[in-house]
């Protein structure tokens, strides 16, 4: 069993899940994910780690409460323990010396980034944060976040913070950026990383995702989170899940992502009454 | 001489097939008596060459005609730690019973019958570890990679000899394919949990969720052990180069069975794996992985359809679940190919685009090889396509472990009596090295390797 440090609600819906798990501390790195299991013969739901201390043997993911197992995961306090924690798996995000990386995060994806922006700032690239969400209330993590990027933008919804609008704004934030941008990293929902790669693409800027799609093992066993990239098949848990968003087919990840959405819901209604199952 | 096998009996297909409860119930003692005493008890018995793990066959068949389950359960375990698991999934027909003298009159006696028997009876008594000896502790330990039917065979036999075992299994439970894969109705996950407390009361270690070459790697684990089994599976499922494979609805056998088995998705929504209900669900491929699928899908309500290229007589399935999933009403297409997978602007599957084909001249595997008869396309309207094609060996440990010698295949290249490998100290056996293939075979594998790791943690004893 793995037992549950800490489970707090960073903002609206998106909690916070630190877990003792020495041996996934110790080998993690940035962009990489673990299964995880709310309950024995519940859901196994891959989720990326955001945060780790390799010496505490700790372990942080952030998870937006959607379905049945984030649902249970949000009621989870520092005391109680689950059965699976298995990872880290996925490959690593590809890091370097790139020069001028700008890394996205939306939602969950504000949490995931920030590894792969402490990594990059570490390798002496100028990091420039863009973290997006409906309002300002919506934000967290934004001094981890502070400590490690160069600068950071905010864009809002309602332009509560920063600029007003959505993920299109990058398309005019890119040529902004005075040096110009060598690398885009996006992090988030699939709608937000397909239409962040649809700003890129016109200015010919590579531009990493890190895919969301169903697991079952995370292993290669399954083959469930299989992706056409550049025109042939792969799994995003042993082929990524970090590909360049300008090969993705997102139209299928998207249908893909979706196929259990009806059955979903249908666990989340199990605590109705009998007869309205 | 009686060539008249004592007949197992089954549940009613009509009935099965609305159930995930086993199809077959087992011998009771008296049927066993009677079958055992069929036995001629031959002066050099073909049974036991044709095992891969040299169970003691007729001693075991002896003990049943006198009534002493105890001490045939106790033969058996000396060579088999799964009995109860190969007395269901073994390819009997061709190993053990394919040896016997009755075996070309059709009479052969029903020896994994008889071992399931035993297995039964020994677990309806208590496990009883009380018959095995503890050894000596010899202070060497052993890891083993992989919690499938390979693996369980070297823990079992090398904590037998004195040895600390700890096993490393990457999902949340042990056993590999023979929980995630083979379904409840031909091997209930009861049975996979008795062995694998067996070998766990005998002083293995599990330790689940616990992905090697990722958590931890080979090398790693080297510095903590005196040698290391890797056994971790045909993992990578193959789907065929044809078009459509990612439309929802098109599963591999790994993904569909996972689901149903170890995730428990029958009995859905009780448990939060989510599954899709299907009407029509078409099934690739002929082997057992298929028949499980058809017969998965046909007990969720499904018509289920096997479409297969070769026509039955090559059926590579055994000729028992071949049976037992037409007496259930799986439908059998023959002589057909899929073209495409075919779907609706939703990107959910509604069709197989299929040709008819007729069996030419004899290929490479020396079965006939099936050729396209023109103008014979055929669209199969199905909501569900299932790709039991076969897999690759898993990935995760050839592609993080430096020094380890890979095949063309993806596969750990390993010696076949002893499953060394080209890495000091590491040794691998079952499916990652042969591709995809049997329970025994893989367990047969693992009491060769288990045998080379004990002769060499002696050599480092005599230092």
């Amino acid at each position: 069993m793995i037992p549950v440090l800490e489970r707090t609600m960073v903002a609206p819906n998106i909690h916070n899940l630190r877990l003792q798990a020495p041996d996934v501390a110790r080998s993690a790195k940035p962009g990489q994910f673990v299964i995880l299991q709310a309950e024995e013969d519940g859901e196994r739901i891959p989720l990326t780690i955001s945060d780790w201390d390799a010496e505490k043997g700790d372990i942080t993911v952030v998870f937006m409460q959607v379905g049945a197992t984030t649902g249970k995961l949000a009621l989870l306090k520092a005391g109680d323990s689950i059965p699976t924690a298995a990872g880290p798996l996925g490959n690593p995000m590809e890091l370097g010396n790139f020069g001028t990386v700008i890394c996205v995060g939306g939602c969950y994806g504000i949490a995931s980034i920030y590894p792969i922006a402490r990594a990059l700032k570490e390798m002496n690239n100028r990091v420039i944060c863009v973290v997006e969400a409906r309002s300002s209330f919506l934000f967290y993590w934004q001094e981890k976040l502070r400590k490690t990027s160069d600068e950071m933008i905010f864009i809002t919804r309602d332009g509560s913070l920063g600029r007003r609008g959505h993920i299109n704004n990058l398309g005019s934030i890119i040529p902004s950026i005075k040096g110009g941008v060598d690398r885009v990293i996006i992090n988030g929902c699939n709608y937000v990383m397909m239409r962040g790669c649809e700003e890129t693409r016109p200015l010919g800027i590579k531009t990493i995702v890190s895919l969301n799609t169903l697991m079952i093992d995370g292993t290669g066993m399954c083959g469930v989170c299989r992706v056409t990239v550049n025109g042939s098949n792969k799994f995003a848990c042993v082929d990524g899940p970090h590909f360049d968003g300008h090969e993705v087919n997102w139209d299928e990840l998207s249908s893909r992502r979706q196929a259990y959405l009806r059955e979903e819901t249908v666990t989340l209604r199990t605590s109705a009454p009998e007869k309205e199952r | 001489m009686n060539l008249q096998r004592v007949e197992m009996s089954k549940q009613k297909p009509e009935v099965r097939r609305q159930n995930f409860d086993e199809v077959a119930f087992g011998y009771t003692p008296e049927e066993a008596m009677a079958e055992a005493s069929r036995c001629l008890d031959c002066k050099k018995p073909g049974c036991v060459g044709n095992c891969p793990v040299e169970v003691n066959i007729p001693d075991f068949i002896r003990c049943i005609k006198a009534g002493d389950f105890a001490e045939g359960i106790r033969i058996i375990r000396q060579k088999n730690c799964l009995p109860a698991v190969t007395g269901r999934v073994c390819p009997q027909e061709e190993q053990c019973e394919g040896g016997c003298v009755f075996a070309k009159r059709g009479g052969q006696i029903a020896i994994g019958r008889l071992e399931r028997f035993l297995a039964d009876w020994e677990a309806s008594q208590g496990i009883n570890t009380g018959s095995i000896k503890k050894p000596r502790p010899t202070g060497r330990k052993v890891a083993v990679i992989g919690g499938g039917p390979a693996g369980l065979t070297v823990a079992g036999d090398l904590i037998q000899l004195g040895h600390q075992v700890t096993v490393y299994e990457a999902l949340h439970k042990v056993g590999g394919v023979l929980v995630y894969g083979i379904p409840e109705f031909r091997l209930p996950k009861r049975i996979v949990r008795r062995e694998v407390d067996y070998l766990t009361s005998l002083g293995v270690e599990m330790v689940t969720s616990y992905v090697v070459g990722k958590t931890r790697t080979v090398d790693s684990l080297l510095e903590e052990y005196d040698a290391i089994f890797v056994g971790s599976g045909a993992g990578l499922p193959w789907f065929m180069e044809i078009p459509g494979n990612n439309l929802n609805g098109v599963y591999s056998a790994n993904e569909y069975l996972t689901r149903m088995n170890l995730m428990k998705g029958y009995t859905f929504p009780s448990v939060q794996t989510p599954i899709k209900q299907h009407h029509r669900v078409a099934v690739i491929g002929g082997g057992n992985v298929a028949m499980d699928c058809a017969r998965t899908a046909l007990r969720l309500g499904a018509e289920a359809h096997i479409v297969y290229r070769r026509s039955r007589q090559e059926l590579p399935a055994r000729l028992e679940e071949v049976e037992n999933a037409e007496e259930e009403g799986v439908i059998f297409d023959f002589l057909t190919l899929p073209l495409a997978c075919l779907g609706n602007e939703n990107s959910w599957v509604t069709g197989l685009s299929c040709q008819k084909m007729e069996l030419g001249e004899p290929d490479a595997s020396g079965r006939r090889s099936p050729v396209a008869i023109p103008g014979s396309e055929f669209v199969m309207p199905v909501d569900a396509i299932i790709y039991a094609i076969g897999n690759s060996p898993n990935p995760l440990i050839p592609s993080t472990t430096p020094g380890l010698a890979i095949g063309r295949k993806g596969n750990i290249e390993a010696e076949e009596a002893t499953g060394k490998t080209s890495k000091a100290r590491v040794w691998a056996g079952g499916d990652v090295v042969t591709g995809a293939a049997t329970v025994i075979l893989a367990m047969g594998a693992g009491r060769k390797a288990a045998r080379a790791i004990h002769r060499y943690l002696q050599t480092l004893e005599e230092e």
